[in-house]
């Protein structure tokens, strides 16, 4: 599916022929990633943010192969595994950085890419399947990330084991044999190290499978665009390739470079020192945090310390699980027309309060239990639900949105300093905003 | 025409005997799918080994009135505690019906063995293990036991007094098979 105006695969060469009349592969990739995709000509550089979350995927599922071949799934020699791994395998320790802080920055570049999706209103009609899917692949993301970080068998791993686990005993009476199921046995054991090995060499491939249709949804309806209005002809797009495999590129090496600084500067910067000391079931460290990726959600965990109607602990693990779920609802919570904050004025500031209360939550999932922390971490929890519940709404309802350009090309020209042509103007007259 | 060949030679009995047989060939395998699914899903609940270590013995002659030991049952830590006089006091002190899981220390504990708390050291919140039976260890402002994680407290009868745990420390069976031993299982 594509703009009537898109190029067309035209195999030159006989083999290429000859294939594309059997396997038309090169021709899928064509009109995927190469000249056959129109993309709107203003993106900014938030959007490189998806191939480079598709480019760790790659390094991720690259190096854990890797780092399989010399792991050992036995709870009595992973531990000293991922040690010889560091030490006697050949760039051993090259490779388990680059996994360990490749994880990082997976996270790091999907929370981006979430980021841009809600300030552009990219969730919005008709990307609300590319919306979905891409909540299905941070709850993957999630669970492949959680049972990696359990392998190396450390301290934070047993006990992060142990705790997310234990979210499931929070359910009401089969809680406890869920949380038995799960783990095979009564604590984290030989049973939960091999079934976790095994389910995050699977996961993955399953990433891998959504993504693939995250991107079918994204190119039925084309790419948003930093003004949120659709493309309207031509002179609104440019081929995919080679502009944007150009930028992405340039892209890539900007996060390859950060990258490298990471694992070959500051490898144990995002790690726990706890994650050096194997696993005890006897003894809980005295700070046992999530990785920092999960410490917003961690906050809103900690934040129900009261029963009310239900225990605190049901809560608590209702108000983690919701706080992602919410997500799901969010093309529908934001009624709006209008896609991008650069035209919603009120929203826009919203949206900085949103960021700042989740570095908040951030922090509080960090800290100690102390009473200041928590109420802190209540105040964030419950204004994180409130602006998705409450506020969005309300928002979208009375908002006065700015004027909407006619076109991309009206706005790229205006930008420049230019004077839109008539020809667009005149055709983007009668237009609503956004549709 | 096929259709109409079908319909004059068996009549309107036709379409009841084919969805007969479609109910029955996906009932069929849909009965196969569970029976093939069962092991596949039971093969996660704790295996045979796993199980058969679940009873142990404690030797509890050398804790003093005041100490603690940490042991294993199930894998799980276990905190074996020797009340003093004061301790037991101050958890007999407290209204059962202020408490959010109501327990009294006499519930808790064998008869005659009031001063014997043996619980599993394993937070009800989410499964940390508390501090408090260690030598010099934070026993959290209610005397007992203080969870780390998240900030759970429980008094000197391991009941849980605030923080998120919903229940108090769980005590497991056990019988005291002798004065000085207790068999945990």
């Amino acid at each position: 599916m594509s703009f009537p105006w898109a190029k067309h695969y035209e195999p030159k060469a006989p083999l290429m022929k000859w294939l594309d009349d059997r396997l038309p592969l090169p021709r899928f990739v064509y009109n995927a990633v190469g000249a056959g995709y129109p993309v709107p000509r203003n993106l900014n550089y938030f959007w490189n943010f998806g191939v480079l979350a598709g480019a760790a995927l790659a390094m991720q599922i690259v190096t854990g192969i890797v780092l399989a071949m010399h792991f050992s799934t036995d709870a009595n020699t992973a531990f000293t595994s991922v040690e010889s791994i560091m030490r006697d395998v050949n760039a051993g320790w090259f490779l388990r950085y680059a996994h360990a802080n490749g994880a990082s920055m997976f996270l790091a570049v999907v929370y981006i890419h979430i980021g841009r999706g809600l300030y552009y209103g990219s969730y919005k009609p008709p990307r609300e399947m590319v919306w979905l899917l891409g909540v299905v692949i941070f709850l993957l993301m999630m669970a492949t990330a959680f049972m990696g970080y359990v392998l190396p068998w450390g301290q934070m791993s047993f006990w992060g084991a142990q705790v997310i686990t234990g979210f499931f005993s929070a359910i009401p009476l089969v809680g406890e044999t869920i949380r038995v199921w799960l783990l095979g046995g009564y604590a984290p054991d030989a049973a939960a190290l091999n079934r976790f090995f095994s389910l995050h060499y699977l996961l993955p491939f399953v990433i891998l499978g959504v993504v693939i249709l995250h991107i079918w949804a994204l190119h039925i309806p084309g790419s948003n665009n930093p003004t949120g209005v659709e493309v309207k002809d031509e002179q609104d797009t440019v081929p995919f390739h080679p502009y944007y495999t150009a930028k992405d590129g340039f892209g890539l090496g900007v996060f390859l470079l950060i990258f490298a600084t990471i694992i070959f500067f500051a490898p144990n910067l995002l790690g726990h020192p706890d994650n050096y000391i194997q696993a005890n079931p006897l003894s809980t460290p005295a700070h046992i945090v999530p990785e920092w990726y999960f410490l917003p959600f961690y906050a809103i965990l900690k934040s129900f310390t009261i029963d009310f109607i239900m225990p605190a602990k049901l809560w608590g693990v209702l108000a983690m699980f919701g706080s992602i779920l919410l997500l799901f609802f969010l093309p529908w919570l934001d009624t709006s027309p209008v896609r991008s904050a650069n035209y919603r004025p009120v929203y826009r500031w919203f949206l900085v309060a949103l960021l700042v209360d989740v570095i908040i939550l951030g922090y509080v999932g960090g800290a100690e239990p102390i009473a200041r922390n928590i109420i802190m971490g209540q105040i964030a929890s419950a204004y994180y639900f409130l602006h998705f519940l409450v506020i969005l709404p309300i928002v979208s309802a009375m908002e006065r949105p700015r004027p909407l350009p006619n076109s991309i090309t009206e706005a790229v020209l205006a930008k420049r300093g230019g004077t839109a042509p008539t020809k667009t103007a005149m055709s983007g007259g009668a237009i609503a905003p956004a549709e | 025409m096929a259709t109409d060949h079908e319909a004059i030679a068996e009549g309107p009995q036709d379409p009841r005997r084919r969805d007969y047989l479609q109910i029955g060939a996906v009932a069929f395998a849909g009965v196969g799918v569970g029976v093939i699914a069962l092991p596949l899903i039971n093969q996660m609940n704790p295996s045979a080994d796993v199980l058969a270590a679940s009873s142990t013995e404690v030797d509890i002659s050398a804790i003093e009135p005041g100490q603690a030991i940490k042991t294993t049952f199930r894998k799980q830590p276990l905190f074996v505690r020797n009340l003093t006089p004061k301790e037991i006091a101050e958890a007999d002190a407290v209204p059962v019906s202020s408490l959010r899981d109501p327990q009294t220390l006499e519930q808790r504990t064998k008869a005659g063995k009031t001063n014997w708390l043996i619980t599993l050291g394993v937070c009800t919140h989410l499964g940390c293990v508390p501090l408090g039976a260690g030598e010099g260890e934070n026993k959290g402002p209610y005397g007992g036991y203080f969870c780390p994680c998240h900030g759970s407290a429980y008094d000197t009868a391991g009941r849980i007094r605030s923080g998120p745990a919903p229940t108090n420390l769980v005590v497991p069976e056990y019988e005291f098979t002798s004065d000085t031993v207790v068999t945990v299982g």
